[in-house]
């Protein structure tokens, strides 16, 4: 997909008017965080697995290098080759050269961020190889031609009748009269029409989960079961990971297992979690003849070692989009790639630049519950003012934004200064505002009045009342 | 230079300011001792409380249960539960020794072995563990145990020996490598696949409303074998 990420402030303000997709996000918004919150009251466990979780990745990430050979060596032993890919560019020619190898036609596909991530399905269209998405979701917006709006949840902005309406336009060899009102008919509808294509394919791409050291093993986590027909009916199993996804032990695994579908759609486990070691044994009566692993890198060495390092434990499991007011108001298409929410505002700038994503730390409350909710203690608002940081030294704002923030920075510097600019201002908004207890307007403040009003000020600064000394509770002891 | 050396030389630029000699040491330690984390209290549970906490999390996510008494009384409850659900005496199985000695001629179910085909309505396969913190079943992939028929067709009849049920997913590890030692060659004991599989296949794709069996089977039938060996998996 080609990033939009520049059009941030435009696609925000027309996700923000379209009706339909609030009822959406409206949906996700108490779903999610409801089941998520049942999952942990039945683990009284789950905080210090948490942190367990965090060290795992921690101490892998501290030796990232060592841990990708170990992995490496363990594919080969079982049977498997690992390509080793620099760029998007490097994995897409390395996956349609392997297809053309074994002559393939259809390439069915499990859902994988990475293959959203380096536009997979566009390039082996545009080279004669058609990819069947087979995940429910991704089915849908492969068929209207959208990118995910959430990482697990693609399709979460589209409603019943859109789907529908997506069907009746696909299945063209259906009955046009077909009777869809009901979800469950569109579900069976779907699982026939892609039943003949898991039959058929030559490749099965998925992406995964884990990729454990110890043994060579992909682990692909999901509901459907479309992921274990992807690997099990065609010839050739193809892994899409980028190279962060690596973990040491089987036992390291199933800590981490245990708080991510949790933190995700608040299931304690998904209902398959599949483990893939090499292609099938010599004896098997089923499974793919070869098996390969596409290791891709994409930008992401370039975070080891630098303050957006701790992004590299993400497990994508979408809580803190689950979570965020701000894609709660927008959704995921506005951030204008692959990755959206809170996740997505410090990793798209990570992998494609600070100057294409500007705007995406910025829109930003720094409310802080992503963090909260976030399974491997990301501290995601320390990351985004990171990038906010990095912005202004690398002049990435406006002229009128690096003006007022230096000016602000003045006075804040300045406590007395600030102390006798601001008091008088507050007196004049207390007096003003007396009336009504509220602005509806103000001069330079459209941004913030524009949606709500801004409450008058109410009685003294705190500096002024602690100045005045203590009332009723002793605020400072002096001399004792 | 290759994209491996790239990729090798960028990470270790990044993070070999401390003794490289110390780093390998502290991988192969820790790829060597397959340390434990936390262990959640549910999955402590060991014999009868294992299994009847396999049942109930495993009927949490809307699988079925039935328990028997031994395997002679396997085929009857196959073919109660195809009866009731009005669908055809036909299985597909896998060439499971164990399923294959139970008396499936007591029956009237047709039965054909091998990987699933795409016109099968139900298949029958023997776990080789579970995991009771979860209500998680374990398979292999192997010539006796076929993956596809525990995807492919809409049934899915899984059979599972109580003294199999484990507490947690590190008891099934510890398990798969004391069995396994050395199956797939000197040190390697991973099949092809190993599938943990928790109530039948569902999806919220559309609206984020849960239905059941989308892809893989809409039906999950546990049938427990009671086999008198309650001691069952602790690590």
């Amino acid at each position: 997909m080609e990033t939009q990420t520049r059009r941030f402030k435009q696609n925000a303000r027309e996700a923000m008017a379209d009706g339909q997709l609030a009822q959406a996000l409206t949906r996700l918004g108490e779903g999610f965080p409801l089941r998520r919150a049942e999952a942990i009251d039945r683990l009284p466990e789950f905080d210090q697995l948490r942190d367990a979780a965090k060290a795992i990745k921690d101490h892998t990430l501290a030796h990232l290098d060592l841990y990708l050979e170990q992995y490496e060596s363990k594919v080969k032993e079982a049977g498997g080759h690992v390509h080793w890919c620099r760029t998007g560019q490097d994995a897409r020619e390395k996956i349609l050269e392997i297809c053309r190898t074994v002559g393939a036609k259809t390439v069915t596909k499990s859902k994988s961020m990475i293959g959203e991530e380096i536009a997979i399905n566009d390039f082996l269209e545009e080279n004669g190889v058609a990819p069947i998405e087979t995940d429910l979701g991704e089915y849908i917006i492969q068929l209207r031609k959208e990118p995910p709006s959430h990482i697990i949840a693609p399709a979460v902005h589209l409603n019943k009748g859109q789907v529908e309406d997506t069907f009746r336009k696909a299945h063209t060899n259906l009955d046009p009269a077909r009777n869809l009102d009901d979800p469950k008919s569109l579900l069976e509808e779907a699982r026939v029409e892609l039943r003949e294509k898991f039959l058929h394919a030559d490749v099965g791409l998925t992406g995964a989960n884990f990729l454990i050291a110890e043994t060579g093993t992909n682990v692909l986590v999901t509901n459907e079961g479309n992921a274990d027909l992807t690997y099990s009916l065609p010839r050739v199993h193809i892994v899409i990971a980028s190279l962060e996804k690596v973990i040491p032990t089987l036992e390291d695994t199933a800590t981490v297992l245990r708080v991510l579908a949790r933190s995700g759609t608040g299931q304690d486990i998904t209902v398959y979690t599949t483990f893939c070691t090499g292609p099938k044994r010599p004896d098997d009566l089923d499974g793919p003849d070869e098996y390969h692993v596409i290791l891709l890198d994409n930008g992401r060495t370039e975070l080891v070692g630098t303050e957006f390092q701790e992004m590299l434990r993400c497990i994508r499991c979408g809580s803190c989009l689950n979570h965020c007011p701000v894609y709660h108001a927008i959704g995921g298409h506005a951030y204008g790639w692959v990755y959206s929410g809170p996740m997505g505002a410090v990793l798209i700038p990570g992998l494609i630049g600070i100057h294409e994503a500007g705007d995406l730390p910025n829109a930003s409350t720094l409310c802080g519950k992503c963090e909260t909710v976030c399974p491997m203690r990301i501290p995601l608002p320390k990351m985004l003012r990171a990038w906010r940081e990095r912005q202004y030294q690398r002049k990435g704002n406006s002229a009128a934004g690096r003006w007022s923030l230096q000016l602000w920075a003045a006075l804040a510097k300045r406590p007395k200064l600030y102390r006798a600019v601001t008091g008088p201002l507050m007196t004049a908004l207390a007096i003003f505002g007396r009336k009504r207890g509220r602005f509806k307007w103000l001069p330079l403040a459209g941004g913030w009045t524009g949606p709500r009003d801004l409450p008058a000020p109410q009685g003294d600064s705190f500096i002024a009342q602690y100045h005045k000394g203590p009332v009723g509770a002793v605020v400072r002891s002096k001399g004792q | 230079m290759s994209g491996r050396e790239q990729i090798l030389g960028d990470l270790r630029a990044a993070l070999t300011q401390s003794n490289d000699g110390a780093r390998r040491a502290a991988v192969a330690k820790r790829l060597m001792t397959k340390a434990r984390h936390v262990i959640p209290a549910r999955g402590k549970d060991a014999g009868p409380a294992a299994t009847d906490r396999f049942q109930a999390e495993a009927e949490r996510v809307q699988a079925t249960v039935a328990r028997v008494a031994s395997l002679d009384d396997l085929p009857g409850a196959v073919a109660d539960y195809l009866a009731a659900q009005n669908m055809p005496a036909a299985v597909r199985m896998t060439p499971d020794p164990r399923l294959r000695a139970a008396p499936w001629d007591t029956t009237a179910i047709t039965i054909a072995e091998g990987p699933a085909q795409g016109e099968d309505t139900a298949g029958v396969s023997h776990a080789f563990g579970a995991v009771a913190e979860t209500g998680s079943l374990v398979f292999l992939s192997g010539p006796e145990s076929p993956t596809t028929v525990n995807f492919l067709p809409p049934v899915h009849i899984a059979v599972l020996r109580a003294s199999d049920i484990s507490g947690c997913f590190e008891d099934i590890w510890s398990r798969l490598r004391a069995d396994r030692q050395n199956a797939e060659g000197a040190g390697r004991f991973m099949p092809r696949t190993v599938n943990w599989i928790t109530g039948p296949s569902r999806t919220a794709d559309i609206e984020l409303v849960l239905f059941l069996g989308i892809h893989g089977p809409k039906h999950l039938h546990i049938v427990i074998v009671d086999d008198g060996d309650d001691g069952g998996q602790t690590g």
